[in-house]
């Protein structure tokens, strides 16, 4: 476990860059990260994505994979990929300061 | 008498069946078990048949052979759970009640989840390996085929065994370099990973393997559609992945019957304490094998680590007391990697698989991340430990927790 200064927060981080302790999340963080990621602007269909993740992942503990993401924030696949491109599940869950989604094992 | 009623017996409900029979008293404990299918397929074996390794008779075997006296098998599709009444409706009209219930129905392909997959070219320029009719079909395939660009393809994750795609690869490389003619195939991978693999250190490990073999690696592919006609698979981003011969791992999903009783997710699978298999909703409602909703491999190897821990574990639960949270996720699967070598990992929800050693007194020890003939001869060792030892419930000479004597930590 180690840590890292995001928009001048320090946070925890694992191996893979996914933060561990989603209290510590903050919007400026997101905005950060997204650039990270090669996203430049959070725009409002972004954040209606990365909301419904913060609220699902506390509810249930698990960060959403993708179908859930679908299924919840009434987006579809494709729309995702071209709000996150690439692996969308993956950038919005950094994004969102959750863990990497536990689809992929 | 109380009742424990087991839904599937594939590998997963067999062991458990046998395990709790031993466990659990005669007198006090009636068990019943239903399946829809006659014949016990062993999976890990479909891997084998494209290849002509195995045939028809290395991997179906009757059910019957594996149940113990004392349990009552049922022939018939299961058509509902309904848990808030405690009972279960059979397709043939018959009704279970139950005090205790496994859910033990595993996960199946569905190629019609993806547009274009299995419509007029499933079975001639499209294949999977992921069914035994699919495997076999492929293997037909192979024999006439004349090279070209051959792309695996997984559609989403999770996946049963997620290192077969790879080892598919591995052998086709093999098996054409046999055939003589490895120069007229190109083999292409298109995942959704980022990688080989799902865990950092496998994936770079494995994805230099690959490479050492030519295989071709195309990450974050999410394939959206087939285009049948022309040859290609389209992601959602619109890459496009041209091939000549297709072998998909279709979706992978929980049994219709899990979605129909409200049970699952979206891909109905089933939501249970990972170190317990205790169903979030039911208290008398267990998850075991690929049917649970839990962060680790779907593997028989996880089955059987799962199967372990949970025997003693529900003895203590029926008797009153608490479930101890001791399953850790462990999986250890050998990957076939061709030329009759293997590789070997070994990790669970908190270890990747790391590269060492697996002490194994007597036959080991195997490389972990590393080919070797030792690893091919554990894979080939894994067919007789199926049928013979691990559907019966019998321990292995394996740990069932993750120990990590022989691992090369950072
Ligand atoms: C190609 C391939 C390679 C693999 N390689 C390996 C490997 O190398 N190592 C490894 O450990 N694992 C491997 N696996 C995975 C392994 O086979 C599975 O994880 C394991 O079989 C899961 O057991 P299960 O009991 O959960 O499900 P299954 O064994 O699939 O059993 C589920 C049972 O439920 C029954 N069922 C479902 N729905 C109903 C219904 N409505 N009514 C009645 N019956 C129903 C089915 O008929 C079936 O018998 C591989 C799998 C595949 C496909």
């Amino acid at each position: 476990m180690t840590t890292k200064t995001i928009a001048g927060k320090t946070v925890q981080v694992n191996e893979e860059g996914f933060m561990t302790a989603p209290a510590e999340w903050t919007k400026d963080i997101a905005v950060e990260i997204a650039k990270e990621e090669g996203i430049a602007e959070l725009t409002p269909a972004h954040w209606k994505v990365i909301e419904f993740c913060r609220q699902d992942a506390a509810a249930s503990g698990k960060t959403p994979t993708l179908r859930r993401i679908t299924a919840g924030a009434g987006v579809t696949t494709k729309e995702l990929f071209a709000l996150f491109p690439k692996g969308p599940a993956k950038k919005v869950a950094r994004i969102s300061g959750l863990g990497k989604p536990e689809g992929c094992v | 008498m109380k009742k424990l009623l087991i839904l599937g017996a594939g590998t997963a409900g067999t062991m458990v069946a046998n395990r709790l029979n031993r466990l659990l008293d005669s007198g006090e404990w009636k068990i019943t078990i239903v399946d829809q299918d006659e014949t016990h397929y062993y999976q890990p074996g479909f891997l084998f048949l494209p290849f002509g390794v195995y045939n028809k008779n290395d991997v179906v075997k009757p059910k019957r052979y594996f149940m113990p006296f004392g349990v009552e098998l049922i022939m018939s599709p299961i058509d509902v759970i309904e848990p808030d009444h405690n009972r279960v409706k059979l397709s043939d009209g018959r009704v279970l009640d139950y005090d205790f219930l496994v859910i033990a129905t595993g996960a199946d392909i569905h190629p019609e989840q993806t547009p274009g997959l299995a419509e007029h070219e499933w079975g001639q320029s499209i294949h999977t390996f992921y069914s035994y009719e699919g495997a076999l079909a492929l293997h037909q395939k192979f024999k006439t085929w004349q090279g070209g660009r051959l792309v695996v393809n997984v559609i989403d994750n999770p996946i049963k065994c997620p290192v077969a795609p790879l080892e598919f690869l591995m052998l086709a490389d093999w098996y054409f370099h046999e055939r003589g003619m490895r120069d007229k195939v190109e083999l292409v991978y298109a995942t959704p990973l980022s990688g080989a693999f799902t865990k950092p250190i496998a994936s770079k490990l494995l994805g230099d393997i690959l490479g050492q073999k030519g295989v071709k690696v195309i990450p974050d592919f999410m394939a959206e559609h087939v285009d049948p006609d022309a040859k290609k698979i389209v992601s959602f981003d619109e890459q496009e992945v041209p091939y000549d011969l297709l072998v998909s791992i279709p979706l992978n999903m929980g049994a219709a019957v899990v979605a129909k009783s409200g049970l699952g997710d979206e891909l109905n699978f089933i939501p249970v304490n990972k170190h317990t298999f205790l169903s979030d909703k039911f208290s008398n409602i267990f998850v075991l094998g690929d049917a649970a909703g839990i962060p680790t491999s779907k593997a028989g190897s996880v089955a059987h680590f799962a199967v372990d821990t949970f025997g003693e574990n529900f003895v203590r639960y029926s008797e009153g007391l608490e479930l101890l949270p001791i399953f850790d996720g462990h999986a250890n699967c050998f990957i076939e990697s061709g030329y009759g070598k293997g590789v070997l990992i070994d990790f669970n929800y908190d270890t990747e698989p790391l590269p060492g050693r697996y002490p194994l007194p007597g036959v080991g020890p195997f490389t972990l991340l590393q080919e070797s003939e030792a690893n091919h001869w554990g894979k080939l060792m894994f067919r007789w430990m199926y049928w013979n030892i691990l559907l019966k419930g019998q321990e292995l000479p394996l740990p069932s927790l993750m120990s990590m004597a022989g691992k090369w930590a950072k």
